[in-house]
């Protein structure tokens, strides 16, 4: 494996010196967490949704690298004034490209962006006790890959506990 | 353990098919990945201020060792010094008084023990793969550490998968080898014990003498390495003292030239050619001498052993005015490795807390402050620092450490400008982090 320097292009460098939609929503709707500290990246999006399941505002705190910083504020920005339905079908792709491109070790901070967002749409159709056509029962790409990086964490603290006990 | 590996695995597969997206992603930005690098830099435009700590990594050569190097390039013996003729005498010459001058440091026998090579993994892989293949017959088993740097890891790795056992010996909080567990592990099947004499990350200065003594007391034909990139120039290393079999040392790690390095071989050991090619002077290392990269490790040996009590007290009151005031200022921070004269005297490593190490990075840059991080972010790797782990620091800790090395060439007022700027930079990215990972 080569290790380029790490090309974050002109996009992904300014949300991260001055990222849109930071910090935590008082009156947020639904909140949403995916990753883990433990793996160097996590991410909380707050949503304030209307009675007509439109996103009002959308805001986000993260834990992570400038891709983590610069994917999650793109994904408030693309949601924005968005019906939930629309917001349901953005892809990791979609928000890579947003921000211009990610040098590929970098993907899975897109990943864990729109796994927080789908988690956060999940959350509030399961909390209204609505179950729309277009919510798929299975969870999506992102959310598998979400849950992927928190069992491994899990395994890693499981880990640490074991070598603490053993010091 | 085998859930990990098997995540682990899935991890990387995952990743193997997300590298093969790669072109996708960067089609529709139109911008080449140089273009991006070009626009990061730019980013940079009008820093005042620059402070380069990231010597662990590369170092910046100063003009004295410059000067000494230059004339070597295209006034006398850019020649090849196996050949008959002046410019190739001249190197031979040149090349053998700078290996007398490096073995005068070293405090070792003889010129011959010196072995220059391309830098510090090179002479790390000669030291393990040759010294394995020339013990080939004796026995099977190579015990390191579990901090040792990434070049040993690695070629520990390969020859793990050529049926070598290798046995990890654990360290405390402070980085220090278990040296109980060393003696235990020791057997007449081992051939070949690593273990670094300062740790590159942390800066721990290891008990290196007690852990030879443990190892050939117990095996006497067992063959004892050091990395001592870390220790040349910067702690007493004398190798009339310590009577190790191989050391690596490292010349931009003293502010010399990127591209040399050496080991030390002790006279009467044996140790394998691991490339072929034509043999010049360097008996285990074939192609054409770098004599200008030689003069100017050599120019940095002697600046820094010149004045190497004034040297090595400078660097301790940066390093420990860095220490000092970054933990009591700053809240939740750690600080990594011991404290004191336990400590390199170059060495910085903390941990700051809900502060991720990479964007970290990046944000100390855009201020001219150049720093490394143990965080699995800038080591492209889905861990983070070995090193900081096998302390026992959490992942969380390890993600958000900073790596910083002060050298004779730094100045109270480039401390200074890091003191002001670091907390500012903290304070941002915890900031962005807000309640994240709180709970």
């Amino acid at each position: 494996m080569s290790r380029m320097p790490l090309p974050y292009n002109p996009k992904v460098l300014e949300l991260f010196k001055n990222p849109k939609n930071l910090g935590k929503m008082e009156d947020a709707t639904v909140v949403a967490i995916a990753g883990n500290p433990l793996c160097g990246d996590m991410i909380t999006f707050y949503l304030k949704i209307n009675d007509k399941d439109m996103i009002e505002k959308a805001s986000f705190e993260s834990y992570g690298c400038a891709a983590n910083i610069a994917t999650s504020s793109i994904v408030t920005e693309m949601i924005k004034e968005k019906s939930l339905e629309e917001a349901w079908k953005i892809t990791w792709k979609s928000v890579a490209e947003a921000v211009g491109g990610l040098p590929s070790v970098k993907f899975h901070c897109g990943i864990l962006a729109v796994g927080a967002l789908k988690r956060a749409i999940r959350k509030y159709s399961t909390n209204k006790n609505v179950s729309p056509d277009w919510l798929q029962k299975e969870l999506s790409y992102e959310e598998k890959q979400a849950l992927e990086e928190e069992e491994l964490a899990k395994v890693l603290s499981k880990r640490m506990k074991t070598a603490e006990k053993q010091c | 353990m085998q859930k990990l590996l098997f995540l682990k695995v899935r991890f990387s597969i995952r990743f193997r098919i997300l590298n093969a997206q790669e072109d996708c992603s960067h089609k529709g930005s139109g911008l080449s990945l140089i273009e991006n690098v070009k626009e990061l830099l730019k980013a940079h435009e009008g820093l005042t201020r620059e402070v380069y700590l990231d010597n662990e990594n590369s170092s910046i050569t100063p003009k004295e060792v410059i000067d000494a190097m230059l004339p070597y390039y295209s006034q006398r013996a850019y020649g090849n010094p196996t050949l008959t003729h002046k410019p190739g005498w001249e190197a031979f010459e040149t090349i053998m008084e700078s290996a007398q001058k490096i073995t005068a440091f070293l405090e070792c026998k003889t010129l011959e023990e010196v072995n220059f090579v391309p830098g510090e993994t090179e002479a790390n892989n000669l030291a393990l793969l040759g010294a394995t293949l020339s013990m080939k017959d004796k026995g099977k088993k190579i015990i390191i550490s579990e901090i040792e740097p990434i070049t040993v890891l690695q070629v520990i790795e390969m020859l793990q998968k050529r049926d070598f056992t290798v046995i990890k010996i654990p360290v405390d909080d402070e980085g220090f080898i278990n040296l109980e567990k060393l003696e235990a592990a020791i057997d007449s099947e081992t051939v070949l014990v690593s273990l670094a004499t300062v740790n590159n990350e942390i800066g721990t200065i290891e008990p290196i003498r007690e852990a030879l003594e443990i190892v050939k007391d117990k095996n006497s034909h067992a063959l004892f390495h050091t990395d001592a990139s870390d220790a040349f120039g910067k702690i007493p290393f004398s190798l009339q003292d310590l009577n190790v079999d191989l050391a690596t040392i490292s010349s931009y790690k003293i502010q010399g030239p990127r591209g040399i390095g050496a080991l030390y071989i002790k006279e009467g050991i044996n140790v394998e050619k691991i490339l072929e090619g034509q043999i010049g002077t360097q008996r285990l290392w074939p192609g054409v001498e770098n004599t200008p990269a030689i003069v100017g490790f050599t120019k940095a040996s002697e600046l820094a052993f010149e004045n190497f009590n004034e040297n090595t007290q400078h660097m301790r009151r940066l390093r420990d005015k860095l220490i000092d005031v970054i933990t009591e200022g700053i809240p939740e921070v750690k600080l990594n490795g011991p404290k004191g004269n336990k400590r390199a005297p170059d060495n910085v490593n903390i941990s700051f807390l809900k502060c991720e190490g990479e964007a970290l990075t990046i944000e100390l840059s855009l201020k001219g402050i150049y720093v490394s991080s143990g965080s699995a972010c800038t080591r492209r790797l889905l861990q983070p620092s070995h090193v900081l782990v096998a302390l026992g620091r959490h992942f969380d800790e390890a993600h958000g450490s900073i790596l910083m090395k002060v050298t004779r060439c730094n100045t109270e007022e480039d401390i200074n400008y890091v003191l002001e700027v670091t907390p500012i930079a903290v304070e941002r990215i915890r900031g962005i982090t807000g309640s994240t990972g709180a709970e």
